[in-house]
């Protein structure tokens, strides 16, 4: 098997990093080698945030190389316009129907590019939208995105549903597994 | 048992499972977390140092008794502790003494791309690079053993994508260290000149030990492959050379100062062509050439080394940047689309906000340091104008004094972290009382090492592992410095920070103004999100100017905007407000 490659980005706060660590625990409770890399220290403070996750046989650079990416899991619409050059040719970005607008934008020096889902799909790219925001309320917290978006990108990965549920039920508080199982099942519904 | 760790987490427990028994570090992204790891062991002494000199100084008191020791910094900590690390390569190791250095290329959260490999070679010590997280746990472990074998501290030189990236770890048990205890000795302890002398010998010797070491080291390792290309490489960038030059042969060295010249040799000798494959600087390159194409017992070898006319000097690599330098990368299937961009902010309520406000407005010359104060630079605050390094705000608004005199004393202020003085702004602090400066130092007292994840510091009553510990209280600190004019202001209120900025500045002498608020992000007491009451808004965008990410303005409306999601209610906006349109929920229809 070639090493499956997934690129997550989006916005510090937003679970990017969590939501890293649980596939690469996944892929390693599916008896995969897997490895990961993001850079710390300004995930908090609202800057583009990226995570690189890889598994397979046996896996050498932490780090995706451009045009190898297998999927995108983007958490926030603009983000993933940053990292296209990462996708393989058919390849596939899942991506949060939402929109968190930079400092730039919020004082009004620059514009959002509310058609830039229209834009991605334009180059061929193979767009599914995630309504994250919702099925998250739906799951019972607007907390559990991160979750909703993994399990809308399971269905792209050969990882088996055990091992996700059993990933997730490890690293979510314990007082919310349930509401985690249940985002991530409205996830790869969705 | 295994388990997916990152680097820094397996450099903690390759330490743990050596028997360390003390560790004393400054936090500094990308090494913090080695000290956050370490810290959770009920078997180790771990502390946070004031600064990375301390740090490594302490680790080597530990070494002295005999104990194993381990400091880790960032790389530019490294420089801050440059002095006992060159005492100590003389001095050498009763216990294993561990320094890590955890090197940013890419400058992902600093101010230079140094490759600290040249400080092993430098200081004549030996330098260990981990390609992986496992190696990070077995480096870390044989690291004590090499700094006991060989009488030596040992310099394991990560790199970010090693520090922050995770990957699967077999994991060991504890094998306990008992420290031989402190046992006098002079000439071996004290760096005199007349002992100096000596030791300098016994550290050239030291080094061809260690480079004979280094020609049957395990983890410097030929793997055979395809003879017509072969690759040396080491840390990070061994695993990029790998997925872009599959089934050819490598050198892959950890043991990267001295290097092993004959296995080099014999390797070279072996393949048709070579490439030096290294991320930073040309650290192996040009060692492998200064070997002069010659090794004695082995045969002359004229290739070319290719190296870094290839591979990428500049930023960090990675397995694109590999595939480009060689021109083996496609070009990709789908263009980035160009977007606004997102550099990180001044979080929603940080009290580092209405300093940099009040500072702005006045249009003062600021000085700036290290820390998530730093973004006090970016648009729309725009208030820092120099950022040198650790504890050079002080310092390098006192240079601009001095050479302008008093009317740019009263035009200028140094901004500085809680953290960061005791790091290393009380010396300079010191200095400008001494030399009767004119000049104000803004504490930014937030209580916590903020910027690197929230460490405790010698202001905050805590110790590394949350216990209760004395607090270094900074007023009566700085009042013993000899500075007279001190207020304390709360940064929140906009009108009282302005004050003190404007009677600081024209005050003779050295003044200093602690500006004390805890970081929002440490107890998180949120107040209720602030509305904007849009018949009152004249849309005069005043409240844009404090560069809040809850704020934003609509454009469509002509009003401003407040995000109830990441608004915390500090009230800042509601200060500055000429209409008085920002309220509490309940009190805006």
């Amino acid at each position: 098997m070639d090493t499956v490659n997934i690129l997550i980005c989006g916005v510090g706060g937003q679970g990017v990093l969590l939501a890293g660590d649980i596939i690469a625990e996944a892929a390693i409770a599916a008896g995969f080698d897997a490895k990961k890399s993001e850079v710390h220290g300004m995930a908090q403070r609202g800057g583009s945030v990226v995570s690189h996750v890889r598994y397979g046989q046996k896996v050498n650079s932490p780090l995706i190389r451009q045009g190898t990416a297998d999927v995108i899991l983007s958490f926030e619409e603009m983000e993933t316009a940053r990292y296209l050059d990462f996708l393989k040719s058919g390849g596939t970005a899942v991506i949060n129907r939402q929109q968190v607008m930079p400092m730039t934008v919020a004082t009004g020096a620059a514009e959002y590019p509310q058609d830039i889902v229209e834009q991605i799909k334009k180059q061929g790219v193979k767009v599914v939208v995630c309504e994250g925001v919702k099925l998250a309320e739906q799951a019972g917290s607007a907390k559990t995105i991160n979750i909703v978006l993994l399990g809308a990108l399971s269905k792209h990965l050969n990882l088996p549903a055990e091992k996700w549920i059993e990933t997730i039920a490890g690293r979510v508080p314990p007082k919310t597994v349930e509401m985690n199982k249940k985002a991530f099942e409205l996830g790869s519904k969705g | 048992m295994k388990k997916l760790l990152s680097g820094n987490e397996a450099v903690a427990r390759g330490a743990w499972e050596a028997g360390v028994n003390v560790v004393s570090a400054y936090p500094g992204t990308p090494s913090t977390e080695i000290l956050e790891n370490l810290a959770k062991y009920q078997e180790i002494y771990a502390e946070l140092a004031t600064n990375e000199k301390v740090g490594l100084e302490v680790a080597a008191g530990a070494s002295f008794a005999g104990a194993r020791a381990l400091t880790c910094m960032k790389h530019v900590g490294l420089n801050v502790a440059a002095d006992p690390l060159f005492s100590m390569a003389y001095i050498g190791a009763s216990g294993g003494f561990v320094v890590v250095s955890a090197d940013d290329p890419g400058m992902h959260s600093s101010q230079n791309e140094q490759d600290n490999r040249y400080y092993a070679k430098m200081a004549k010590i030996p330098c260990l690079e981990p390609s992986d997280s496992q190696e990070c746990l077995e480096l870390t472990r044989l690291a004590f053993d090499l700094s006991e074998k060989f009488d030596t501290p040992v310099l394991l030189r990560l790199t970010t994508r090693i520090s922050h990236s995770k990957g699967v770890v077999e994991l060991g048990e504890r094998k306990e260290h008992k420290p031989a205890g402190y046992v006098k000795n002079i000439a071996k302890n004290i760096t005199i000149p007349a002992h100096a002398r000596k030791m300098h010998a016994k550290v050239e010797e030291r080094l061809k030990m260690l480079a004979e070491y280094g020609e049957s080291f395990f983890y410097n390792r030929i793997e055979e492959g395809d003879r017509k290309l072969g690759i040396i490489t080491s840390g990070i960038s061994y695993q990029y050379a790998k997925d872009i030059f599959p089934g050819v042969s490598y050198l892959k060295l950890s043991l990267t100062f001295p290097i092993p010249q004959k296995l080099i040799a014999g390797f070279i000798n072996s393949v048709d062509e070579i490439y030096v494959i290294e991320e930073n600087d040309t650290f192996l390159e040009e060692q492998i050439k200064a070997m002069g194409y010659q090794v004695k017992g082995q045969s002359a070898f004229e290739k070319e080394i290719t190296g870094k006319s290839k591979v990428p000097i500049l930023g960090e690599l990675d397995p694109t940047a590999v595939a480009k330098g060689f021109g083996l990368q496609k070009e990709q299937a789908y263009q980035n689309i160009q977007v606004p961009g997102r550099p990180p902010v001044l979080c929603p309520g940080c009290p580092h906000r209405g300093v940099f406000f009040a500072l702005n407005k006045l249009k003062l010359t600021v000085a700036g340091d290290i820390g998530c104060y730093t973004l006090g630079m970016m648009e729309p605050l725009n208030a820092i104008d120099t950022v040198i390094c650790m504890g050079g705000s002080v310092t390098a608004a006192m240079g601009l004094e001095k050479a302008l005199g008093v009317e740019m004393a009263q035009r200028t202020v140094a901004v500085i972290g809680d953290s960061t003085f005791f790091h290393s702004g009380i010396t300079g602090l010191i200095d400008m009382v001494y030399n009767n400066s004119q000049g104000t130092l803004i504490i930014l007292d937030n209580r916590i090492t903020a910027m690197t994840g929230h460490q405790e510091n010698p202001g905050t009553g805590k110790t590394l592992q949350g216990q209760e510990a004395p607090i270094v209280d900074l007023e009566p600190l700085v009042r013993s410095c000899g500075v007279k004019h001190i207020q304390i202001i709360d940064p929140l209120n906009l009108k009282q920070t302005e004050a003190a900025v404007k009677e600081a500045i024209n005050n003779p002498g050295v003044s200093v103004i602690i500006a004390k608020s805890p970081c929002i992000l440490i107890e998180k007491k949120f107040q209720p999100a602030l509305r904007v009451d849009e018949d009152k808004c004249i849309g005069c965008k005043l409240c844009l100017k404090l560069g809040c990410p809850a704020i934003s303005f609509d454009k469509a409306k002509k009003k401003s905007h407040i995000d109830p999601l990441y608004c915390i209610g500090c009230q800042v906006c509601a200060q500055l407000c000429p209409k008085g349109a920002m309220g509490r929920g309940e009190v805006v229809k």
